[in-house]
């Protein structure tokens, strides 16, 4: 034993500081982007969640006599060529697209995260050869890889999560494998390989915690347009079925009555995708804000 | 105060207050500090990170973070009221009045404009255009020294060294002829031969131009050797201020002395004693202090320390103390006791056994030879401190003996008399916890995700073999050793200070039983008292566990303090070997002559000054003859520049790369014995 051994007082770690994700979580409900954004996609998620119980009318309902009514007191947003209320089937229209959009939004981030640490964390040729694949991938547009991909295995919403979820994957890939190239080169990863860790367990013990930030800016993002590819899919007659009440469905099977007058029909639908669509956006960008500040 | 040069003051603070606003308050951060620097003079500020030394900086020219704002006094410059300026008056007085160089040249120059741009920028704000702003351009180029300043002009900051970055950002400094030149922590990321220019010429410039200086550092021998009075700040208050010779040589606050005890100096060596340290830390910013703010760290304290918050005395000739006991501040007790078990001389075979290491890179397609035929060896318990300038070399050889990056064919490392295999991949677990490291930076070598139990734990399992119970006896035992506690196990890194963080680094390369532990510059993101504790740390585990150290460091005095064998590496190549207190004593090789005559040296001895001119040559393309013979001030001939010397025994076990012969250099360097500060 030492003669300076003699312990010397160290302070008490300082504790009551906030972790780095209380920092966020602060920083977010300090944002008026976020919260409002916030509110924006918990209105719609609560709608499809419950929107049956409370919309005035059944949205499958149809009242023929009262086909093509304008927008008036008894029915707000008018009622569609089979006199079902507007109102109801945008309320609960909500229902398809905020399962298919977030499942394949969450595939594309597990995929995209598992590929893009193994291409930062490798590099090489690995990252060579993939990188290149995904971004050839990449530029072919979503639509006509999901239109051949449900050409081939017919349509359903298993399809439209998966096709979507894999064409947003190399997006995600591209991010993760950028912040990962950066956070290999720290000592962490050099002592990780002192100790001879495996890959599996530096990629995904180590490097992966520290790179969550970016993943799930990025998430949030491709979130926005998940929405926006499912409702188009939709559309277009893909993934989601009638008479399910959606509101890409709903626009494309009125658009061609615009031209008559029927704009309620229509509007009300876009103006949901819409403001989901924004809502999302609003927390994406409230997310990386706080994350960057 | 109705002192008639009054209004020749440079710089005056009174009261000074600042604080900054963290969490919805307003936490002190500089307390009613007083300082006055006259005209012409350099005032130096010291004290340790976190002390409050740059927010003066900052306060003067009022570029205080947003969170920041002064809460009383007032700042004078040059007699005007800095407080009172409106936005245009303060751009003015910031323009023509004072300047700022900080302490990374890198992020003060916009690096995508070229030099030339930027510095006659600062002109053409003062209305001169055109050529004749080129011209003064140029003639402040010159005047900070910069070798071939018309090629620099035209260059971008990346592609000048650090010590030219500063010398420019110096240069814009000056451009405006400033009355005042606030320096913070210039010299502090640069090499020590580096620094040793840069601080030649701020004094040269001083002579030249009218500026005064508020000069930061946390380097007190820096400080010494540059300014004329100094003021040591703790927890934002000015405790001690006097002539820089009077506060080195005979501090008055027990606080500037446990300081200066902490440096390693005059040669002190691990068996010579331990260093002593401050224990305790810095009270937080916004801390409620009642009484005197060091009282908890002081061994002198006494009750009415901690009641009585002592005022500012003056011991006269302009000395100012804020201890109650300053006239006997001086027999602060240690806070380590220095005696240790004496070490035992070591006869044993070598644990480490390097023979002709190469390592070449591929720049351009050109090879770079980053290292060049090493051979070194190591016996058990033993320290081998590398040195020299960046580029030398020491950290591409650090990572070779752990097999992070894989060597030329050619040469062997052995461990233990077993030869390692170049990757690390292909050794053994039992070679791979053999090797382990400390890195410079614990931010970056800890896991930021991790809490400190996961690290060491892991360590542990993978290095130890261990699991459950007695993973859990030995992690208690891995803490303790490091003198951490239980509850420094369930924080994550952020939570910790830098010594701490250090520590927990230290403990997670101890967590095998290594036999060699590469240091690389393990103190060197740290303040004096706590590098100073790590110091002991590593030499208490080395005696007790007989583990041999490679210690990387550009602070001469912390390699002696620690080191037994010395290799100093210069463009990758062992300029000079042998038992440390040969190499420090001399005669040594002139690189290392200049390595050692570049230390600034707190008691302002001017020993020999060997200033080595530009920069290392690249290793892509290095000198022909000897490497060095571009920069060495004892070059003899023409010998130097066709015929690489060999590395030739001057006395067993030391060896000198030169072409002058031993006696010879014993011969040119014997009047002046360079000790390191």
């Amino acid at each position: 034993m030492s003669a300076t051994d003699t312990p010397v007082s160290l302070p008490t770690p300082d504790t009551a500081q906030r972790s780095p994700w209380g920092e966020v979580l602060h920083s977010l409900s300090r944002s008026g982007t976020f919260l409002t954004g916030l509110a924006i996609v918990v209105f719609w998620i609560v709608c499809a969640l419950f929107g049956q119980h409370f919309v005035p009318y059944d949205p499958l309902a149809s009242d023929i006599i009262n086909a093509l009514t304008p927008p008036a007191a008894d029915h707000w947003f008018g009622t569609d060529q089979l006199g079902r209320d507007v109102f109801s089937r945008v309320i609960v229209g909500s229902r398809d697209i905020l399962t298919v959009a977030p499942l394949a939004t969450i595939l594309a981030t597990i995929a995209g995260t598992a590929l893009g640490l193994v291409i930062g964390y490798f590099r090489g040729i690995v990252d060579d050869i993939v990188s290149r694949v995904l971004e050839a991938f990449m530029a072919i547009p979503v639509v006509i890889i999901a239109l051949l991909a449900i050409v081939a295995l017919g349509t359903s919403k298993i399809t439209v999560i998966v096709v979507i979820g894999l064409s947003f994957a190399p997006i995600i890939a591209r991010t993760v494998r950028s912040a990962v190239l950066a956070e290999r080169e720290l000592d962490y990863v050099a002592a990780a390989k002192l100790r001879h860790e495996g890959a599996l367990h530096t990629m995904f013990v180590e490097i992966l915690p520290n790179v969550i930030p970016p993943i799930l800016v990025e998430t949030t993002v491709r979130l926005g347009y998940a929405i926006f590819a499912v409702a188009t899919l939709s559309f277009m007659g893909f993934g989601i079925q009638p008479p399910s009440p959606d509101w890409g469905l709903s626009i494309s099977s009125n658009y061609g009555m615009i031209g008559g007058g029927f704009w309620w029909t229509v509007l009300f639908d876009a103006l949901a995708i819409a403001s989901l669509v924004i809502g999302v956006n609003l927390v994406a960008d409230g997310v990386h804000g706080a994350f960057n500040d | 105060m109705t002192d008639p040069r009054q209004a020749t003051n440079a710089l005056e603070l009174k009261d000074l207050s600042v604080a900054y606003r963290v969490g919805r308050r307003n936490r002190a951060v500089l307390r009613n500090v007083n300082l006055t620097i006259k005209a012409g003079e350099a005032y130096g500020l010291v004290g340790e990170s976190g002390c409050g030394k740059s927010t003066v900086a900052l306060s003067v020219v009022r570029y205080l973070p947003r969170n920041g704002s002064i809460t009383g006094g007032s700042i004078a410059l040059d007699g005007k009221d800095v407080m009172k300026l409106d936005a245009e008056a303060l751009r003015r007085a910031r323009a023509d009045s004072v300047s700022m160089v900080y302490q990374d040249p890198g992020k003060a120059l916009n690096p995508s404009l070229r030099i030339g741009r930027q510095l006659t920028e600062i002109f053409e704000l003062a209305g001169i255009t055109g050529q004749a702003a080129e011209d003064k351009a140029l003639a402040m180029l010159n005047r900070v020294r910069i070798s071939d300043p018309a090629s620099v002009m035209q260059r971008y900051p990346h592609q000048l060294s650090g010590g030219m970055q500063q010398r420019v950002a110096i240069a814009m400094a000056l451009a405006n002829d400033p009355s005042m030149l606030i320096l913070d922590e210039p010299t502090t990321g640069l090499d020590a031969t580096v620094e040793a220019e840069v601080l030649d010429l701020i004094a040269q410039l001083r002579r030249e131009l009218s500026a005064s200086i508020l000069f930061i550092s946390h380097n007190l021998a820096v400080v010494a050797n540059m300014c004329d009075r100094v003021g040591v700040l703790y927890a934002g208050m000015l405790v001690e201020e006097g002539s820089t010779r009077d506060v080195f040589n005979d501090p008055r606050h027990p606080y500037t002395v446990a300081l200066l005890r902490c440096l390693p100096r005059g040669g002190q060596r691990k068996d010579q004693g331990r260093l002593d340290t401050i224990p305790g830390f810095l009270p937080g910013i916004g801390a409620n202090i009642v009484g005197c703010a060091f009282a908890d760290r002081c061994a002198l304290a006494t009750e009415r320390c901690r009641a009585e918050p002592p005022p500012l005395y003056e011991l006269g000739d302009g000395r100012l103390s804020r201890c109650h006991y300053h006239d006997k501040a001086q027999s602060l007790p240690r806070a380590t006791p220095a005696e240790i078990a004496a070490a035992q001389p070591k006869q044993a075979p070598p644990v480490l056994q390097v023979e002709g290491l190469n390592k070449t890179y591929a720049s351009h397609g050109r090879p770079l030879r980053a290292v060049k035929d090493v051979s070194v060896s190591l016996r058990p318990g033993e320290t081998l401190g590398l040195v020299g300038e960046s580029g030398s070399g020491k950290t591409t050889f650090a990572r070779l003996l752990l097999g992070l990056v894989p060597p030329d064919d050619g040469g062997s490392i052995e461990l233990e008399g077993k030869k390692l295999a170049p990757r690390l991949a292909s050794r053994t677990e039992d070679q791979v916890k053999a090797v382990q490291i400390v890195f410079q930076n614990p931010d970056s070598a800890l896991n930021r995700s991790h809490s400190i139990r996961h690290i060491l734990s892991r360590a542990l399992k993978r290095l130890g073999g261990l699991t459950g119970k007695t993973l859990d006896t030995r992690l208690e035992e891995l803490v303790r050793s490091v003198r951490l506690t239980d509850r420094h196990l369930v924080v994550k890194p952020r939570q910790l200070s830098g010594g701490l963080k250090q520590r927990v680094a230290i403990a997670r390369a101890f967590a095998g039983d290594p036999r060699i532990v590469v240091c690389d510059e393990p103190t060197s993101a740290l303040d004096v008292s706590v590098q100073a504790a790590i110091l002991n740390l590593l030499a208490d585990l080395q005696s007790r566990q007989d583990v041999s150290y490679i210690f990387i460091s550009h602070d001469l005095g912390v390699v002696r303090y620690l080191s037994d064998k010395i290799a100093v590496l210069y463009l990758g190549r062992i300029m000079e070997f042998g038992p440390s207190e040969a190499v420090f004593s001399g005669p040594h090789h002139p690189y290392t002559e200049a390595l050692l005559s570049a230390v600034p040296k707190l008691d302002r001895t001017e020993s020999a000054r060997i200033r080595l001119d530009g920069e290392i040559p690249s290793a892509a393309n290095p000198p022909t003859g000897c490497v060095f013979h571009t920069r060495c001030p004892r070059k003899i001939g023409a010998i130097c520049e066709t015929q690489e010397p060999e590395l030739a025994e001057a006395q067993p076990g030391h060896t000198i790369r030169c072409h002058i012969p031993y006696d010879e250099l014993a011969r040119l360097q014997r009047p002046k014995t360079l000790e390191p500060a």
